[in-house]
């Protein structure tokens, strides 16, 4: 039995680099042995996109992408489908949750350093990952055809209209109506359920790929490649296969239950995961009183209010989003602090990081709220806080006091 | 490290409150007794939907057979809700008033009631539905507290009785069939019944969910005890 197996491996590898594969990137890839909670998001985010695919394969299967049936198709396979209620919240509870990984897991790259030399385009390609990310979830979140999907889109779609001369005919390219129509939602499924997830899948094995070529970064933001033993394994190594693949499937069964305690007792997570206006049929002629994003997209949507209309135009606003969200990509140039780990930087970076994570979530709950008064300038602050973690950076991490780095990984 | 964790913490947690607080709108409403597991209520909301509701609102996503899930059999469904001879068990609820004409008499299309309780909620409908007052400056003659100026008239007056605002409280003028106790259950029963319609996996989610918590829990530990065996030599 087992020679007849061997025979087999020794077959396909005459073949097609099985075992040489399988050693490269797991049982003789090497991650760092100290790694600690903020790691586990990266797989996580990996298992999130599998449960996104398998539950929107079989979504598909019973969704109608038109105007006149998508909202009823959406009920039925919430009443009719057998288990359709459990792969609707699945999929819906799984972009939410996509997001929270997601987050968690670049600011674990923020937290200690990942992006630096030699991360930078293994960054660079997260951040292209992050952005098709929130195309998918943009995309998708017309399909149900609510009145938030139809007045989302039709908000977020507007603000292309507001690029000097192009603006107008770029919105309409995007729509392919004048409005928000049938068509768009077409298109919508289209790039939701074919073009990006293609992208996506792609732009990922990219990650990993140059994820596999420098090596994970660690909490203590030293390179394990400097020492290694006589065999080239690196002293603060372990191999990828068995001890990561079962310490991160620890993390995927606990994450796992958070998942299913919100699929089965809050799937609508009190309005924040399923909008309450999003179980009402678009309506083109009937603008809600308060269109909030779905909460992921909030921080980005506060800054857009947070800047005032100059010269009669909302374009600075919509520059202002734009660059708070494309800024990350400069971070590998705009930190230069002599450490990577926030465990050796001195207390100015921890103290800008702070600011920079009340600024994120303080957007984020203004997003979804009325812009009053009193919020625009909480935000206007806050906007001012989010930018100032960016543009400082080069200055407050130079003068910063750091501590020296250790040689090797620390253990707890 | 230890700081920037108090600060994330601390920011969550000083946002819920304000979010919880934020979620309760404007008007007072009053906390709708629900009670899920109650078939003989949501019989009775069933019973009272059919019979008032849908009139002029469909709930075009529901089907009547649907209510087998509150213990209601087919038999039961087609005689004690009176189904129409042309009406099976497996159609969806359609209201004998087409939508044209319901247009034409409140000038607007009665909204389709399916998921009303996911779009409103529960608290809302059953205050809604106890809050009508009469009003003369309004066509229909009615108005509402939660609803201000809704275009529905209120069709549960016989029920009810006539209410009238008075320095911006509720007074009952003239009595209905039903005490206000009556009433209020009645309503309740039909608020229960629409958070069911709204969502009928609801019977059965919360079970499985247990089912599921509970696999996974002892998944967890048998994955901790495995990942301990394989890292005991790590150090």
């Amino acid at each position: 039995m087992m020679n007849l197996l061997k025979n087999l491996i020794g077959w396909i590898d005459e073949r097609f680099p099985l075992v040489s594969t399988w050693k490269a990137h797991l049982s003789e890839y090497y991650a760092p042995k100290n790694f600690n909670f903020w790691y586990f998001f990266g797989g996580l985010a990996l298992l999130v996109l599998v449960i996104q695919i398998l539950s929107g394969i079989f979504l598909t299967m019973n969704y109608k992408p038109d105007a006149l049936f998508a909202f009823a198709s959406v009920e039925y396979i919430m009443r009719d489908v057998q288990w359709g209620w459990l792969l609707r919240y699945i999929h819906s509870t799984g972009a939410s949750m996509f997001f929270v990984v997601v987050y968690l897991h670049m600011f674990r790259g923020l937290m200690y350093g990942s992006y630096r030399k030699p991360r930078e385009l293994l960054w660079i390609i997260g951040m292209i990952i992050y952005l098709a990310l929130m195309g998918e979830a943009f995309m998708g979140y017309l399909l149900p055809w609510g009145q938030m999907s139809f007045w989302g889109a039709q908000v977020i779609v507007n603000l292309f209209s507001s690029v000097p001369f192009i603006g107008p005919d770029l919105a309409i390219m995007i729509r392919g109506d004048f409005v928000v129509s049938d068509i768009t939602l077409n298109r919508f499924f289209a790039l939701h359920v074919v073009a990006i997830p293609l992208v996506l899948v792609l732009i990922i094995v990219a990650h990993l790929v140059a994820l596999h070529e420098v090596g994970s970064n660690n909490p203590d933001g030293v390179e394990i490649k400097k020492h290694k033993d006589a065999n080239g394994v690196p002293l603060d190594g372990v191999p990828f296969f068995p001890y990561m693949v079962v310490k991160d499937g620890v993390a995927a069964v606990a994450f796992l239950m958070v998942f299913s305690a919100v699929v089965f007792f809050a799937p609508d997570m009190g309005g924040y995961f399923l909008e309450y206006n999003n179980f009402v049929p678009a309506n083109p002629m009937k603008t809600p009183e308060h269109i909030a994003p779905v909460w992921y997209f909030t921080p980005y949507y506060a800054i857009l209010r947070a800047v005032p209309p100059m010269f009669g135009s909302q374009f600075p606003g919509v520059v202002a989003m734009g660059v708070a969200t494309v800024i990350f990509f400069a971070l590998p140039w705009l930190d230069r602090g002599p450490v990577k780990s926030i465990r050796y930087r001195g207390p100015i970076y921890k103290t800008f990081l702070a600011a920079f994570v009340v600024s994120f979530v303080g957007l984020g709950y203004l997003g979804l709220m009325p812009a009053t008064e009193t919020y625009t300038l909480i935000s206007r602050i806050l906007a001012v806080v989010y930018f100032a973690f960016f543009f400082l950076m080069p200055w407050y991490t130079k003068i910063d006091a750091c501590k020296p780095e250790p040689d090797r990984v620390t253990s707890k | 490290m230890k700081a920037i964790k108090k600060v994330i913490v601390g920011a969550m947690l000083a946002c819920m409150p304000v979010l919880a607080a934020a979620s309760e709108g404007g008007v007072h409403l009053d906390k709708a007794p629900l009670n899920l597991q109650d078939q003989a209520s949501l019989q009775r909301g069933a019973k009272l939907f059919t019979s008032r509701c849908l009139a002029c609102h469909s709930a075009s996503a529901m089907r009547y057979n649907r209510l087998n899930d509150i213990g209601m059999s087919d038999d039961q469904i087609k005689a004690e809700l009176e189904l129409p001879e042309d009406v099976k068990v497996g159609s969806t609820m359609q209201s004998a008033m087409d939508s044209n004409s319901a247009k034409m008499a409140y000038g607007v299309a009665p909204p389709d009631l399916s998921v009303i309780a996911r779009s409103r909620s529960a608290d809302w409908l059953y205050s809604y539905m106890r809050t009508f007052y009469a009003d003369q400056s309004k066509t229909s003659g009615w108005n509402n507290a939660v609803f201000p100026s809704v275009a529905m008239p209120f069709v549960l007056a016989d029920m009810q009785g006539e209410q009238a605002m008075e320095d911006g409280h509720l007074v009952l003028k003239t009595p209905g069939s039903m005490s206000v106790a009556e009433y209020d259950a009645a309503i309740a029963d039909l608020t229960n019944y629409l958070v069911f319609m709204s969502e009928p996996a609801i019977l059965v989610r919360h079970q499985i969910g247990w089912i599921v918590l509970i696999f996974l829990s002892i998944l967890l530990v048998l994955m901790y005890a495995l990942k301990k065996e394989i890292w005991k030599d790590i150090h």
